[in-house]
C-alpha cells in the first residue's frame, strides 16, 4: 500500500499522517482483537460442528454468523450474582486483569508495512504502536501478569472448584511460561533482535528463491522444532484444550470462573479469545515471517492481509486441536512441561547457538538426530510401561515432584 | 512543575502507598497483590528513567513469575484465618520501626550525597540507547570490564540453590 505523507481533508489543510500512523495502528489492533473475536467463536464453532458431524450454529443471521452477538444479548440480560463471602474487590477486578493485558500487548505487535511518498521518495514504516527496543520483552511481561485475572478469580469466588482451577492456572502458567520463553529466546538468537519490526524484517526473502526465510525455516529444522514448541506452550498458556485444567468441566463445574455470570463471564470468554489472538499474532512475528508473503508471486498482496490469514490460519489449529485430541490428566501436564518441553527447548536453543558459533550444519543435524532418538525410546519404553499392566505411563511417573 | 515531576510524584506517592499496603493488609493475598502493584509501579519509574530493558525484566521475574508462586503458596496452604497469622510479640514492632527508620536515613544520606554531586553527565543520546538489551549486553560482558566474574558467580549461586531445593524436595534421589 503506498499513500502520501500529506492528505487534505476537505477544509482541513494538509496533514502529515506519519506522527498519526501509531495511533491509526492502535485503533486498528484494538478494533481487530475486538471485532475478530465476535467471528472467531462462531468460526470455532462451526469447526467443531464439523469435526464433530453435527451442524453447529444456523439459526441467527447467514449461516449462524450472528450467534455470537445474540449470545452477548443474552449475557448482558443475565442476572449478575456475586457470591456470599467472595472478596469484593478481586471479585470485580479479576476479569478486567484477563482482558487487559491481552489488549495492552497488542501494542508491540508489528502487523504490516506501509509505504509513504515522502519528499525524500517512497519509505516503508511498519505499522505498529509502539515499536519499542524491548517489545518481545514487553509481550511476555503483558503475558505473565495474565495469569493473575485467573488465580484472582479462582482464589476471589470463595468456592472449592474455583480455587483448584485457579491453583492449576498459576501452576500451569509458571511451567510452560519458562519453554514458552526459552523458545522465544531462540527465535530472538536467530534473528539477532528483541525489537519485533527486526524479527519480522530479518525473515524476508527466499531461500532457493521459493522457501519463505521464516526463523521456522531456518537453521536446519531447529527452528522448526523450536516453533512447535512455541505452540504447544501457547495453547497451554492460554488454557485451551488440551491444557485446559484450569475450567476441566469434568472435575472442576467451569474451574475459576464458576461463579462469575452475565458480562463478568462474557468478559471472560473474550479475554481468553484475545489472547489467543495476541499469542498467534506473537507466533506470525517471530516463526511465520510476519507479513512477508509465503511465496514470491505473492508479494502483491498487502502485508496486514497476510498478518491476518496467518493469525486466523493459527487459530484454525487451536481449534482443530481442541476438536481432535482429550484433555490430559493434571500430572501428564506438569511432566510434559517440566521433563520434556523445557529439556527438549533448552537443547534447540544450545544447539541453535553451537550452529551459529561454529557455523556447522552438522551440528543440527547431529540434534535433531538424537532428538528423534530419544522420542522413539520413550515411547518405547511408555508402550512397554502400559503393557505390563502398569496404569501409570512414563509421563506420568515421578510427576509428584512437579505437581 | 514539569509534566515530568508530576509523574514522578504520583509514581512515587503510588509506591510508597503500595509498600506500606503490604505490611498493614491482614490477609496475605491482599498483601501478595499490593506487593505485585508496588512492583509495576517501579518498573514504571524504571521507565521513566529510560531503562527499558530493566523494566521488562522487573515485571517479567518479579511481578510475573515470583509473586505468582508467592500467591500459588499463600492459596495453597489457604492462609486466609487473620487471627493465626497475628503478631503477639512486642520485639518485632519496635525492632521493625528501628530497622525502617535507619532505612529511611541510609536513603535520605544517599539522596543528599547525590544531590550534591551536580548534574549527571547523560546526554540525551545516552539517555536514549542506555537502557536498551544491546547497551546492558555490551557493558556486562565487554571485555575488559570486570562483570564477568560476578555475573558467572550468580550463576553458581542458582545453581546451588537449585540443587538444595531438589535435595531437599526430594527424600530419595
Amino acid at each position: 500500500m503506498v499513500i502520501d505523507q500529506y492528505v487534505r481533508i476537505g477544509p482541513i489543510g494538509p496533514i502529515d499522517i506519519v506522527p498519526l500512523i501509531p495511533y491509526a495502528s492502535m485503533l486498528a489492533i484494538i478494533g481487530f482483537i475486538l471485532i475478530s473475536v465476535v467471528f472467531v467463536i462462531w468460526m470455532e464453532r462451526v469447526v467443531l460442528a464439523l469435526v464433530q458431524n453435527r451442524l453447529g450454529p444456523n439459526r441467527v443471521g447467514p449461516r449462524g454468523l450472528l450467534q455470537s452477538i445474540a449470545d452477548a444479548i443474552k449475557l448482558f440480560f443475565k442476572e449478575d450474582t456475586r457470591p456470599a463471602g467472595a472478596d469484593r474487590t478481586c471479585y470485580y477486578v479479576a476479569p478486567a486483569l484477563v482482558m487487559i493485558p491481552a489488549l495492552a500487548a497488542g501494542a508491540t505487535l508489528p502487523f504490516g508495512t506501509i509505504t509513504v511518498r515522502t519528499e525524500a521518495g517512497p519509505q516503508p514504516l511498519p505499522l505498529i504502536v509502539g515499536d519499542v527496543n524491548v517489545g518481545i520483552l514487553f509481550i511476555l511481561a503483558l503475558a505473565s501478569l495474565q495469569v493473575y485475572g485467573t488465580v484472582l478469580a479462582g482464589w476471589s469466588a470463595n468456592n472449592k472448584y474455583s480455587l483448584l482451577g485457579g491453583l492449576r492456572a498459576a501452576a500451569q502458567a509458571i511451567s510452560y511460561e519458562l519453554a514458552m520463553s526459552i523458545a522465544v529466546v531462540t527465535a530472538v538468537l536467530i534473528a539477532g533482535s528483541l525489537q519485533l519490526t527486526a524479527i519480522v524484517d530479518q525473515q524476508s526473502g527466499y531461500i532457493w528463491g521459493w522457501l519463505p526465510n521464516w526463523t521456522c525455516f531456518q537453521f536446519y529444522g531447529l527452528g522448526m522444532v523450536a516453533t512447535l514448541i512455541y505452540l504447544v506452550a501457547m495453547v497451554a498458556e492460554t488454557n485451551r484444550a488440551p491444557f485446559d485444567m484450569p475450567e476441566a468441566e469434568s472435575e472442576l463445574v467451569a474451574g475459576f470462573h464458576t461463579e462469575y455470570s452475565s458480562m463478568k463471564f462474557a468478559i471472560f470468554f473474550v479475554g481468553e479469545y484475545a489472547s489467543m489472538l495476541v499469542v498467534s499474532g506473537v507466533a506470525t512475528a517471530l516463526w511465520f515471517g510476519g507479513w512477508h508473503a509465503p511465496l514470491p508471486f505473492l508479494q502483491f498482496i498487502p502485508g496486514w492481509i497476510w498478518f491476518v490469514v496467518k493469525v486466523m490460519a493459527i487459530m484454525l489449529t487451536f481449534m482443530w486441536i481442541r476438536a481432535s485430541l482429550p484433555r490430559l490428566r493434571y500430572d501428564a501436564l506438569m511432566a510434559i512441561g517440566w521433563k520434556r518441553m523445557i529439556p527438549l527447548a533448552t537443547v534447540v536453543l544450545l544447539a541453535v547457538a553451537a550452529v551459529d558459533a561454529f557455523n556447522a550444519p552438522v551440528i543440527a543435524l547431529a540434534t535433531l538426530a538424537a532428538i528423534v532418538a530419544a522420542s522413539f525410546w520413550l515411547g518405547w519404553r511408555a508402550q512397554r510401561g502400559t503393557r505390563s499392566g502398569s496404569p501409570h505411563t512414563v509421563t506420568a511417573q515421578g510427576a509428584g515432584g512437579a505437581g | 512543575m514539569s509534566a515530568q515531576m508530576v509523574l514522578f510524584a504520583v509514581l512515587a506517592t503510588l509506591s510508597v502507598v503500595t509498600a506500606i499496603l503490604v505490611v498493614v493488609h491482614r490477609n496475605p493475598v491482599r498483601s501478595a497483590l499490593s506487593l505485585v502493584c508496588n512492583l509495576i509501579v517501579l518498573a514504571v519509574l524504571y521507565l521513566t528513567l529510560s531503562a527499558q530493558f530493566v523494566a521488562a525484566i522487573q515485571i517479567i521475574v518479579y511481578a510475573g513469575a515470583i509473586m505468582v508462586l508467592f500467591l500459588f503458596t499463600v492459596m495453597l496452604l489457604n492462609l486466609g484465618a487473620p487471627e493465626a497469622l497475628r503478631e503477639t510479640g512486642r520485639v518485632q514492632g519496635v525492632v521493625g520501626v528501628a530497622l525502617g527508620l535507619s532505612f529511611l536515613a541510609a536513603i535520605l544520606g544517599a539522596g543528599t550525597i547525590s544531590a550534591g554531586l551536580g548534574p549527571s553527565a547523560a546526554t540525551e543520546e545516552s539517555l536514549r540507547t542506555g537502557g536498551t538489551a544491546e547497551a546492558i549486553g555490551r557493558h556486562m560482558f565487554e571485555p575488559g570490564l570486570p562483570w564477568h566474574f560476578a555475573f558467572e558467580l550468580t550463576s553458581v549461586l542458582l545453581l546451588v540453590g537449585i540443587v538444595g531445593a531438589v535435595v531437599l524436595a526430594k527424600r530419595r534421589l
